[in-house]
């Protein structure tokens, strides 16, 4: 492609006027600039660099860290197949194939003539509708061979994605099983005028009697703490607690984050609050707001949820309108709070709270030391209330039912409803709303599932339950959840389930720590030799090895629960595994003929002495 | 005490700010490190210095000294740890001591001694990383990057240049440097550079003096690191274990 | 005194300077070969390797014959046993593992210049070179490794003292050592 500076002053200029030509947009700004060759020109960087003020070398660094930006030509249409385990269970690796036999190309490489490249993606959160693709970062769900075949001739006539029909990018909300959430019934601002009315007690109280304004951010902690809410993103940290130490934190400027960057496989729950529930999740960020006394809200959406980006945009603009967003809402002298949405670029790490801020602030989205913590040294180390979407919802219904009708949900230490993703092997998929407290088997029951071997509960992270434990109750006195709920019926391998949690995690780690960075790396591959039938006890004992190093070493989260699908997998079905062990002590690490193929090929030579066989030894 | 913590049973005073790791340090303790250097602010990534804290594992480097804490670092199981930690390192880049010129002076080869490692034991990634050799005057051996980060940290808060920088994920991340060409020859690089000392390992070279100190003579043939590191910290009444140039950039 | 250890040893794709190295505990191979008596070995030139107690290989693994010779040792030896950087990381050998053995070949004998009729090779009775070199632990299971280019005579006498005494082998600063 031809290019001089001039022509990327062209597209660059409105776009860094539209940031303000500051660099902690750059994430932003990189994503933008994208759109316009399909990769981030070399030419670009030096414009970015210059017009930011920021050394090429970190904006390049930036730009590598992030899966959705490219700095070398990707293909005018760059497909990128959903590699979830549940996508992979509809079919999407023989579809992937099916594509790429059909556009003549490679999985990972750029077609000869640049038109098309083909290549798998984290999760992209359509499990309910899968198997499903992101083309140039838009979803496409349902995927079956015939959509597949047109989606190649689409491409291969170089039609523009938006002349595609509509119905392949129609996302269902799937909402099976509605809740106090999904159920609601308020309209934008109930929550907030409830707030607005609270006590001291954190109960509702005559509209007469308005709390001052001094009073009321105090009456909204106070509120969420009696109502025993916890964080929905799976460690279920107490909501009032976090909100009360972002108020106490010293600062003028504090920030109100939510976290909208739903990367753990299987979960899919945030999608639906965000396509239908918007108003209910900027209600609640507000209100945090108004508690924490923060004027600056952030919404980090991650970049597969791209297609929401717009309708997002049209609830913040209908809410500044009904001043329930912008300068003194509702009437309420200083008042004051605004929205933006970030997006993502495809890393999971970001959905870890000092990741994302790091991302937020335009660099590599890599985990921050705790202590300090985001309520004092949050986003540009100012006070920041983060929480998950779901938790906002929960917070501004606990605020409207008022603390004691929201504690009377759920159980003594999980209060109130959790939202569940469910997919995999069961007749109806989708989202089901439940009291905490809720057990496996109900959920089973529910959803239709049959013949089910195992559940996999919060995500590759989470825990992998078999049948003897489906009574066991979702909530944080048993079974704690984010919220995604894999079925896996008996006709199931748990060991390709490990085996697809396991690479993932090495794909998404983000490599800051020595642990994570090479102990991901290395479970990995030992996976992949058991797959190939070379496995024995030994790799069984390094796996149990490198999940000890990463429990106690690993910087976050990710790294310490990396090796959670192989252990939970062997625990409860150990078979998958002893089936594809061989009886020898030891194997080599490679294929031992496989090494002599390039020397086989060079030679000329296939006599018995050009092969190699492993050896009882 | 208020300002004490203790450990492997040992008093440790520490002044307000200090971490774990520079009050053990400034005290004359040793916890074996590899990205931690006293000069600048630390950040945890090769977690060498993990060391157990009321029973719970953590970086000392960057967490804060507390009064009472009970610390834990010389035994056998954090040890082990470290010991896998350093094979790791190993395993994933290119580390051919014999052929190595900073061989003798490396921090990771001293660390391996200390902790007694004798294998990288995991399966060797052997990766391709070509040497930049387009520099005059400086040799870089990207073979040999621990990713410790601290030529960026240098060049960035002490040279003011931003020489360095880390890209990709996982263990696809790797050191870049700052020019359109990728070419070291291509940046603003000087020998006088802060960012030319802090390699702990054989990355960035000075051309045409490398093997000048004999075998038997060189930085870790003497003395075992433990020994060596608690000279290299500040140690006198009046040093911290920060500097200036972290306490400007925090 | 109970019997006579029997050590086996030899090099694969090695310089033979570990072995070289193994001589310089000097007058003390007297000492030791009231403990032991060697099996396999450049030292005897006994071609295969019969039961032993210890096995020493210096070198990597770059053909099939190296795979095929540790084999025989890890098969023979109970306790084996690593030395050397090329045994431990493929050390200089392992240098080319990040060019393909394809290209390496055609270079060597075919575009080299001042090769007439070059050709790569095929003779049966040559064994094949593997695509990487790989470290011997990748290939069996090793017991006990002494890192060193070569280690030193001291670092193998102690070594191999403490292990005949039934002690776990210690090597300490100084003996240990990586180039």
């Amino acid at each position: 492609m031809v290019s001089n500076s001039g022509s990327h002053e062209d597209y660059l200029t409105p776009i860094l006027e539209r940031y303000g030509y500051v660099a902690t947009s750059l994430l932003q700004i990189l994503r933008e600039a994208q759109e316009h060759y399909g990769y981030i020109h070399p030419d670009a960087l030096d414009y970015l660099s210059v017009k930011l003020q920021v050394p090429r070398a970190r904006i390049e660094g930036v730009a590598g860290f992030y899966s959705f930006i490219y700095l070398q030509p990707h293909g005018e249409y760059r497909v990128l197949f959903s590699d979830n385990i549940t996508d992979r269970m509809l079919g999407s690796q023989a579809l992937m194939e099916k594509m790429c036999q059909q556009l003549w190309l490679q999985p990972g490489k750029v077609s000869e003539d640049g038109l098309v490249s083909i290549g798998a993606t984290s999760c992209t959160g359509m499990c309910d509708q899968g198997p499903a693709m992101l083309v140039n970062g838009r979803a496409i769900t349902r995927l079956t061979q015939q959509r597949v075949q047109e989606i190649g001739y689409l491409i291969r006539n170089r039609s523009p994605l938006a002349d595609w029909p509509a119905d392949y990018f129609r996302v269902d909300d799937n909402v099976r099983r509605k809740g106090l959430l999904l159920d609601n019934k308020l309209a934008p601002g109930d929550a907030l005028r409830a707030a607005l009315l609270l006590s001291v007690r954190g109960e509702p109280v005559e509209p007469r009697s308005p709390s001052t304004s001094s009073g009321r951010t105090e009456n909204i902690v106070e509120t969420i703490k009696a109502s025993g809410l916890r964080g929905r993103g799976g460690a279920g940290f107490p909501t009032g607690l976090k909100w009360e130490a972002c108020r106490n934190a010293t600062g003028t400027v504090k920030h109100v984050v939510c976290n909208a960057d739903e990367g753990e496989p299987g979960t899919f729950k945030d999608r639906v609050l965000l396509t239908s529930y918007a108003d209910l999740v900027f209600e609640g960020m507000t209100l945090a707001a108004l508690a924490v006394g923060a004027q600056h809200g952030y919404l980090y959406l991650r970049g597969e949820y791209r297609y929401l980006l717009e309708p997002l945009q049209a609830v913040l603009q209908r809410r500044r309108d009904a001043n329930l967003l912008g300068r003194n809402i509702l009437g309420q002298a200083n008042f004051n709070f605004d929205i933006v949405i970030h997006l993502g670029a495809g890393a999971y790490i970001c959905g870890e709270e000092t990741a994302l801020i790091e991302s937020l602030e335009g660099k590599r989205g890599v985990p921050r030391n705790r202590p300090p913590f985001p309520v004092t040294h949050g986003y540009m180390q100012q006070p920041t209330a983060l929480d998950n979407v779901e938790t906002f919802c929960q917070a501004a219904m606990a605020i409207h039912m008022g603390a004691e009708n929201y504690r009377a949900i759920g159980t003594a230490k999980s209060v109130g409803s959790k939202l569940i993703s469910v997919s995999g092997d069961c007749p109806r998929p989708g989202i089901y709303e439940y009291p905490f407290g809720v057990t496996v088997r109900e959920i089973l029951q529910d959803c239709g599932a049959v013949n089910t071997r195992a559940v996999q509960i919060s995500g590759p992270s989470g825990i992998c339950i078999g049948e003897n434990e489906f009574g066991r109750k979702l909530g944080f006195e048993d079974l704690p959840t984010a919220g995604a709920f894999m079925v896996f019926d008996d006709s199931r391998d748990l060991f390709e389930v490990a085996c697809n949690f396991v690479h993932f995690f090495a794909h998404e780690s983000c490599g800051f720590c020595t642990p994570c960075r090479v102990g991901t790396s290395m479970l990995k591959t030992t996976m992949d030799k058991i797959a190939a039938g070379h496995g024995t006890r030994h790799d069984l004992n390094e796996i149990e090895n490198l999940d000890h190093v990463l429990q106690t070493t690993a910087h976050c989260g990710l790294g310490r629960s990396a090796c959670n699908p192989v252990l939970h997998t062997l625990k409860h079905f150990r078979p998958a595994y002893e089936g594809r062990l061989k009886s020898l002590d030891f194997e080599p690490g490679f294929d031992l003929d496989g090494a002599l193929a390039r020397a086989r090929q060079m030679t000329g030579r296939d006599d018995a002495g050009a092969h190699l066989k492993t050896e009882e030894a | 005490m208020s300002d004490t913590f203790q450990l492997d049973g040992a008093d440790v005073t520490f002044k307000p700010g200090q971490t774990v790791m520079q009050a053990a340090l400034a005290a004359g303790h040793y916890v074996p490190h590899l990205c931690y250097h006293p000069e600048f602010k630390p950040h945890g990534s090769c977690k060498l210095c993990t060391v157990k804290i009321n029973g719970r594992t953590a970086a000392s480097c960057t967490m804060p000294a507390e009064a009472g804490l009970q610390v834990e670092s010389n035994i056998e199981e954090l040890n082990a740890l470290r010991r896998t930690l350093v094979q790791m390192l190993f395993a994933e880049g290119n580390h051919f001591c014999p052929s190595c010129e900073k061989s003798g002076n490396c921090v990771l080869q001293a660390l391996g001694y200390d902790l007694e490692v004798h294998t990288a034991g995991f399966r060797h990634l052997y990766p391709d990383r070509p040497v930049d050799a387009s520099h005059p005057d400086i040799l870089l051996d990207f073979n040999r990057c621990v990713l410790c980060e601290l030529c960026v940290r240098a060049s960035s808060e002490v040279d003011g240049k931003n020489v360095f920088a880390l890209s990709g994920r996982g263990i696809n991340k790797h050191l870049i440097v700052n020019s359109r060409s990728g070419l070291l020859v291509d940046t603003d690089i000087a020998l006088t550079d802060k960012a030319m000392e802090v390699c702990p390992v054989g990355v960035i070279l000075k051309k045409r003096v490398g093997f000048s100190v004999p075998i038997g003579a060189r930085r870790y043939d003497q003395r075992p690191i433990s020994a060596q590191a608690l000279d290299d910290a500040p140690r006198s009444p009046d040093a911290s274990g920060s500097c200036a140039v972290c306490e400007g950039s925090s | 005194m109970s019997r006579k250890l029997r050590i086996a040893t030899t090099s694969l794709a090695g310089c033979f300077g570990c072995h070289m190295s193994f001589l310089d505990i000097d007058e003390r191979i007297l000492t030791l070969l009231d403990l032991v008596e060697f099996d396999r070995s450049p030292i005897t030139d006994i071609k295969r390797c019969s039961p032993c107690d210890i096995g020493l290989i210096e070198g990597g693994i770059c053909n099939a014959e190296n795979v095929h010779v540790l084999y025989e040792f890890r098969k023979n030896c109970k306790l084996l046993i690593a030395i050397g950087s090329c045994a431990i990381t493929g050390g200089l050998p392992a240098q080319r593992n990040h060019l393909d053995l394809g290209s390496c070949l055609t270079e060597v004998y075919l575009t080299e210049p001042g090769l007439a009729h070059g050709h790569i090779p095929n003779d049966p009775e040559l064994p094949l070179p593997l695509d990487k070199v790989h470290p011997l632990h990748e290939v069996v299971k090793i017991d006990y490794f002494i890192p060193g280019c070569p280690p030193s005579g001291d670092a193998i006498w102690k070594f191999l003292t403490d292990l005949i005494a039934g002690k776990t082998p210690e090597l300490g600063h100084g003996l240990i050592k990586y180039d």
